[in-house]
C-alpha cells in the first residue's frame, strides 16, 4: 500500500516536534509584557455572596482585579442552557465557583495578592450528592437551580415493558453506580488571551474553537470579527476541554481587556482537578424480564446522573447515556427514564463516552447478573440477545447497515480463550487456598454511536475543505484539533487517499478561528467519519478539477498529482470547501426519543481476565482483549493505540480512580491520591480490528475515540464476578470493597454458581426503584 | 516578616552548554530550566507524581519539579532538547515516532529520558523492567503498549538488529 492513504500506519504529522520538545504548548508561549491570572474560587459549595473584600494594608496599585460587573456582555456562558456565569454574582452553587479574578506580572506577588482576599458568604443548605437529590433532598427557598433539582428527563419507550413482568420466568432487578471520574490530561487548562486592534485573541490549550468563539461573543459582547480563537498544541482532552475551555477563555479575555495587557492562565493540577468538570457520577436501577432459555423480554431502567451545580452538557450526556443503556441487545418492550440532576458540586461535564459509559455499565451489570440467576454462561447468555441486521432498537431504529456481532462474539471469546478459561478458573478458585490468588475472565459486548446524536450534525452544519496555496501545497482546512488522538494525520490521509498526492503536498491548517470554517467541536468520535467525510468531498473535487482542467490522467501516480498541484497553484490560491448532507435516511425525532439517533454504530466485544488478591484485595488486570469493528480503519497504529489508551483509562474507571467527595468539594485532588494506571498496573492491552465498512465515513470508517471506554469497566467487573464469587455493582471497585465482598463468600456453600451473592458499595441504600 | 532571602549564583551544564545564574533557595530546577528556554521540560503536578518534567541530571532521572534549582550546582543536565546529541536519547526519539509512542506529546519528552536512563543502565530489557523504568511518567493517552514498543525498538536498534516488530 502506498505511504499515508488510508489503511496505511503513517507517522503521526506533528511527531517530530513532540519527540524534540519544540512543540508549543500554552504553557510554553509568552509574550512582551504579559501578565498572569488567577482564579479566587468559592470556599463553600452554596451560598450568598456577600462580600469580596480586599485587605487595604495589601499593595493593590498593579493588580488588575475583575468582578462580574467589569464584563462588558452577558455574566453567562452559552450552552445548552444559559444558567452558569463566568462569576458568580449574588448566590454561589458550587465550591470552586469561580468569584474573581486578579492579574499581575509576578506570580509570586498574585500569590500574595490572593491570600489578601477575603471571601465573605452566608451559607446555604446545598444537595451535595446524588442520592440527597434522588430523596428529594434538595432544598426548595432558594431552589437548587432555576428549573428545580430536575434538569433534563428523557423517556425512551417500545412496546410496554409492564406487560411482561407477571408471566415471565424470570425477573432481576439491579441498581448500580458509577463514580466522578476525572479526564486528567495530563497538561492542565491553560490559555492565553490579549487585545489588539479591538480584536481579543485567546490562544490555548482547547478542543473546540468555535465554542470558545461564541462564548467570548456573549460575555464580551462582541461581534464574531472581533473574536479570534487559535488552539495551541494540546496536551490530552478527553472531552475535558470540551467546555470548560470557554470559561477560562472568557477569564483570561476579562483580564487583558481590564489590564490592556496579554494575560495568560495555567492552572496548577490541585486547581484543574478541584474546579473543572469530570464525567457525571449515576446511579441506575432497572428491571429485566427473560424467559427459561434466557431471551430478553423487557427491560426498564431508572438512569440516573448527578449534573453538578450547571446544566452544560448533561442534557445531551444523559440522551446519549439513555441511548445505550439498552446495549446491543434485541428487546421488544424496552423502557429508559433517565433524569438529569442538579446538585450543589461544580459541574460535570463531557469526558470520552460522555454518558454511554454509564448506561453501558447498568445493562452489562444486569446480564451478568441475569446470567448467574439463569445458571447461563455470561456470553451465552449474550449470544442468545444480541441484535441483527433488520432488528429494530428500542428508538425503533431499524439496524440496516451490515453487521454480524454474533460473528464478533465468537472472534473474541476464541482470541481470549474464554471458554477454557472460564471452566479452568472455576475449578482453580473452588480448590484455592486462602491466600492464592482467584482468576475471572468477563465479557462485555457494546456498541458506540458516533457523531452528534439525534438532529446534532444537522444543526452543526459542519463546513470543512481544502485551499490549494503557494508551491502546490493543500492546507486541510477544519476546525477540528489534533489532541493526542491524531486528527491531523487521519484527516492528512484522507485528503492524500482521495487526490492521490504524496503527503509532502498536504499541509493542516492550526485550528484558528480566523482562518479555518466551523467544522463542529473535535467531540463525539465524529472527527475521522464527520469531517473525514467532509476533507475526502473537497478531495474529490480538486482531484476532479484536476484531471479536467489540468488534464491529469486518472491513473497518475502521486509525483504526477504534485505535480499538477504546483502547476495549478501558479494560477493563484483557490479552495475547495464541502457542507455536511445530512442521509436522508437518518430520521430522528427529538420529542418522542423515536428514529435513528446515530447514523452508524461501531461494535465492540471486549474479554478482561484479572487475579485479585485475597490478603490485599487487590485487582490485577491480567489480560484485555480489546476487539471492535469501527469500519475501515483509516490508521491501524494510531488507532490501536487509541483503543489502548481508552481501554486504560476504563481500567482507572473500573478498578482504580475515585474522586473522594466532602462538602461537595473534591477531597482527594492531587496526582498523589487521584491515582491513574501508570505503566505497571496495566497488561500489553491486546487490540484487534475487524473491518466492516459503513455507507458513511471516508472509505467507510466509523468514529471509535469514545468506544474503549463504555466496555472496558463492564467486562473487568464481570472478570471480577467470577474470581470473587460475588458481584460489586459500583465503581471504582477498590480493594476496600473487594476484600469485604471476598471474605462474604468464603463460606463453600456460597461460592460462585448461579444467584451470586451481591456487595454492594457502602454509600448503596436503597432497593430497585425505590 | 522574614527576611528576604539573596539569589545564589549558579552554573550548570545544560545540554552541553554552560550557563551561568541566578536562583532563589525555594526555586524549582523546572522553572529554572524553562526559564532556560528548556520549555520540553513540562509541569504536569508539581509534586513528582507525573514525570512530564523529567531530566537527566548527571545521567540520573530526576523529576525537576522536586530539585532545588541550588542542588543543580555544577551538574550536568539533561533535558529533550538536548537529546538528539545522545545516540541512545537519538534512537529513542526515532523509535517513539516510529512506533506511535507520542500522542498528545506532553508526556513524551520526561518518557524519552526516563527510558533514556533505563536503556543506559541495561541495554536489553524486557517488557517487566521497562514498565518499572517508566512506573513513575504517566500517560494519559496511550496505555502504554506503543511507548513501551517504541523502548524495545529502541533497544533492538541500540543493539544492532534490523527492522523487526518489538
Amino acid at each position: 500500500m502506498p505511504p499515508n492513504r488510508i489503511g496505511s500506519p503513517s507517522r503521526r504529522v506533528e511527531a517530530l516536534s513532540k519527540l524534540t520538545g519544540a512543540a508549543r504548548f500554552v504553557d510554553d508561549l509568552g509574550m512582551e509584557g504579559m501578565i498572569h491570572g488567577i482564579t479566587i474560587r468559592s470556599p463553600l459549595p452554596r451560598g450568598h455572596l456577600v462580600g469580596l473584600h480586599l485587605d487595604p494594608s495589601f499593595d493593590w496599585s498593579e493588580v488588575t482585579v475583575v468582578g462580574p460587573s467589569d464584563i462588558p456582555g452577558c455574566n453567562r456562558v452559552p450552552l445548552l442552557d444559559d444558567d452558569q456565569p463566568v462569576l458568580a454574582d449574588g448566590i454561589v452553587n458550587h465550591a470552586e465557583e469561580p468569584l474573581l479574578l486578579l492579574g499581575h506580572r509576578d506570580p509570586a506577588h498574585l500569590e500574595r495578592a490572593r491570600r489578601a482576599v477575603r471571601v465573605e458568604m452566608l451559607e446555604l443548605p446545598g444537595v451535595l450528592t446524588l442520592r440527597q437529590a434522588l430523596r428529594n433532598e434538595a432544598p426548595e427557598d432558594p431552589p437548587v437551580h432555576p428549573r428545580g433539582p430536575l434538569l433534563k428527563e428523557i423517556t425512551i419507550l417500545k412496546g410496554d415493558p409492564g406487560s411482561q413482568w407477571g408471566a415471565a420466568d424470570l425477573v432481576v432487578e439491579d441498581e448500580v453506580e458509577t463514580g466522578a471520574q476525572e479526564q486528567l490530561y495530563i497538561e492542565p487548562q491553560g490559555m492565553m488571551a490579549w487585545v489588539q486592534d479591538g480584536v481579543v485573541t485567546v490562544h490555548g490549550s482547547l478542543q473546540c474553537p468555535f465554542y470558545v468563539r461564541r462564548g467570548l461573543e456573549v460575555v464580551l459582547g462582541l461581534g464574531p470579527e472581533k473574536v479570534r480563537v487559535i488552539q495551541a498544541v494540546t496536551g490530552g482532552g478527553f472531552g475535558g476541554k470540551e467546555e470548560y475551555p470557554t470559561i477560562l477563555a472568557a477569564h483570561a479575555a476579562l483580564l487583558a481587556l481590564e489590564s490592556g495587557k496579554p494575560v495568560k492562565m495555567i492552572y496548577d493540577r490541585a486547581e484543574d482537578l478541584a474546579a473543572t468538570t469530570k464525567r457525571h457520577p449515576s446511579l441506575t436501577r432497572s428491571r429485566a424480564a427473560f424467559s427459561r432459555q434466557g431471551t430478553l423480554l423487557a427491560l426498564d431502567m431508572e438512569l440516573n446522573l448527578d449534573a453538578g451545580a450547571y446544566t452544560t452538557l448533561s442534557p445531551v450526556v444523559l440522551s446519549r447515556a439513555a441511548l445505550h443503556a439498552p446495549g446491543p441487545y434485541r428487546c421488544q418492550h424496552t423502557r429508559v427514564h433517565g433524569r438529569a440532576w442538579a446538585t450543589n458540586t461544580p459541574p460535570h461535564g463531557a469526558f470520552r463516552g460522555f454518558g454511554a459509559p454509564q448506561g453501558c455499565f447498568a445493562i452489562e451489570r444486569l446480564m451478568d447478573l441475569a446470567a448467574a440467576r439463569l445458571g447461563l454462561d455470561p456470553a451465552e447468555l449474550r449470544l442468545r440477545n444480541l441484535l441483527r441486521r433488520g432488528d429494530t432498537t428500542a428508538t425503533g431504529q431499524v439496524m440496516r447497515e451490515e453487521m454480524d456481532l454474533h460473528g464478533l462474539v465468537e472472534l473474541a471469546l476464541a482470541g481470549s480463550g474464554y471458554r477454557r478459561r472460564r471452566a479452568e478458573y472455576e475449578g482453580a478458585n473452588r480448590e484455592a487456598g486462602p491466600e492464592d490468588p482467584r482468576r475471572g475472565i468477563g465479557l462485555a459486548v457494546f456498541m458506540h454511536g458516533a457523531g452528534f446524536t439525534g438532529s446534532g450534525e444537522v444543526r452543526l452544519a459542519s463546513r470543512a475543505g481544502l485551499e490549494l496555496g503557494a508551491g502546490g501545497v493543500v492546507r486541510i482546512l477544519a476546525a477540528s484539533t489534533e489532541i493526542g488522538q491524531g486528527a491531523a494525520t487521519v484527516l492528512t490521509q484522507v485528503a492524500c487517499d482521495a487526490l492521490g498526492a504524496p503527503a509532502a503536498s498536504i499541509d493542516v491548517a492550526v485550528p484558528d478561528t480566523s482562518e479555518v470554517p466551523d467544522s463542529g467541536p473535535t467531540v463525539a468520535s465524529r472527527t475521522t467519519m464527520v469531517v473525514g467525510s467532509l476533507v475526502e468531498r473537497a478531495a474529490r473535487g480538486l482531484r476532479e478539477d484536476l484531471e479536467r482542467e489540468a488534464g491529469l490522467a486518472a491513473d497518475a501516480d502521486p509525483e504526477a498529482v504534485a505535480e499538477a498541484l504546483r502547476a495549478m497553484a501558479r494560477g493563484g490560491p483557490r479552495r475547495w470547501m464541502a457542507d455536511y448532507e445530512h442521509p436522508e435516511w437518518v430520521q430522528w425525532d427529538e420529542e418522542a426519543y423515536v428514529g435513528d439517533p446515530y447514523p452508524t454504530y461501531a461494535w465492540a466485544a471486549y474479554v478482561a481476565q484479572v487475579a485479585v488478591d485475597p490478603l490485599t484485595g487487590e485487582t490485577a488486570v491480567e489480560d484485555f482483549l480489546a476487539l471492535q469493528d469501527a469500519g475501515t480503519v483509516v490508521n491501524p497504529l494510531l488507532a490501536e493505540g487509541q483503543i489502548e489508551g481508552g481501554v486504560a483509562q476504563g481500567i482507572g474507571f473500573a478498578l482504580m480512580e475515585e474522586v473522594v467527595w466532602s462538602g461537595g468539594r473534591m477531597a482527594n485532588a492531587r496526582l498523589s491520591n487521584y491515582v491513574i494506571p501508570t505503566a505497571m498496573d496495566l497488561p500489553r492491552i491486546r487490540v484487534e480490528f475487524r473491518e466492516t465498512p459503513a455507507g458513511y465515513g471516508p472509505r467507510g470508517a466509523k468514529g471509535m475515540g469514545e468506544l474503549p471506554l463504555d466496555g472496558t469497566a463492564p467486562a473487568v467487573l464481570a472478570a471480577l464476578d467470577q474470581a470473587m464469587g460475588t458481584r460489586l455493582t459500583r465503581i471504582p471497585a477498590l480493594p476496600e470493597q473487594i476484600l469485604p465482598g471476598l471474605q462474604a463468600v468464603r463460606g463453600p456453600a456460597s461460592r460462585g454458581g448461579p444467584g451470586l451473592q451481591e456487595v454492594r458499595g457502602p454509600a448503596s441504600r436503597g432497593g430497585p426503584h425505590a | 516578616m522574614p527576611e528576604p532571602v539573596a539569589p545564589v549564583r549558579l552554573r550548570m551544564r545544560v545540554n552541553g552548554a554552560d550557563h551561568r545564574l541566578e536562583a532563589f533557595p525555594g526555586e524549582r530546577l523546572l522553572d529554572v530550566l524553562r526559564l532556560l528556554g528548556m520549555t520540553g521540560v513540562k509541569e504536569g503536578c508539581g509534586e513528582g507524581e507525573c514525570g512530564a518534567c523529567g531530566i537527566l541530571m548527571d545521567g540520573r532521572l530526576v523529576n525537576s519539579c522536586l530539585v532545588p534549582a541550588i542542588q543543580a550546582l555544577g551538574a550536568e543536565i539533561v533535558t529533550i532538547e538536548g537529546a538528539a546529541t545522545d545516540p541512545v536519547l537519538r534512537q529513542l526519539q526515532e523509535s517513539f515516532m516510529e512506533r506511535a509512542g507520542a500522542q498528545c506529546g506532553i508526556c513524551t519528552p520526561g518518557m524519552v529520558l526516563a527510558a533514556g536512563a533505563l536503556l543506559k543502565r541495561r541495554r536489553d530489557p524486557n517488557e517487566a523492567e521497562i514498565r518499572r523504568a517508566l512506573g513513575g511518567n504517566l500517560c494519559r493517552c496511550t496505555g502504554y503498549v506503543k511507548i513501551i514498543d517504541s523502548v524495545l525498538h529502541a533497544a533492538r536498534r541500540l543493539n544492532g538488529a534490523g527492522e523487526g516488530h518489538p
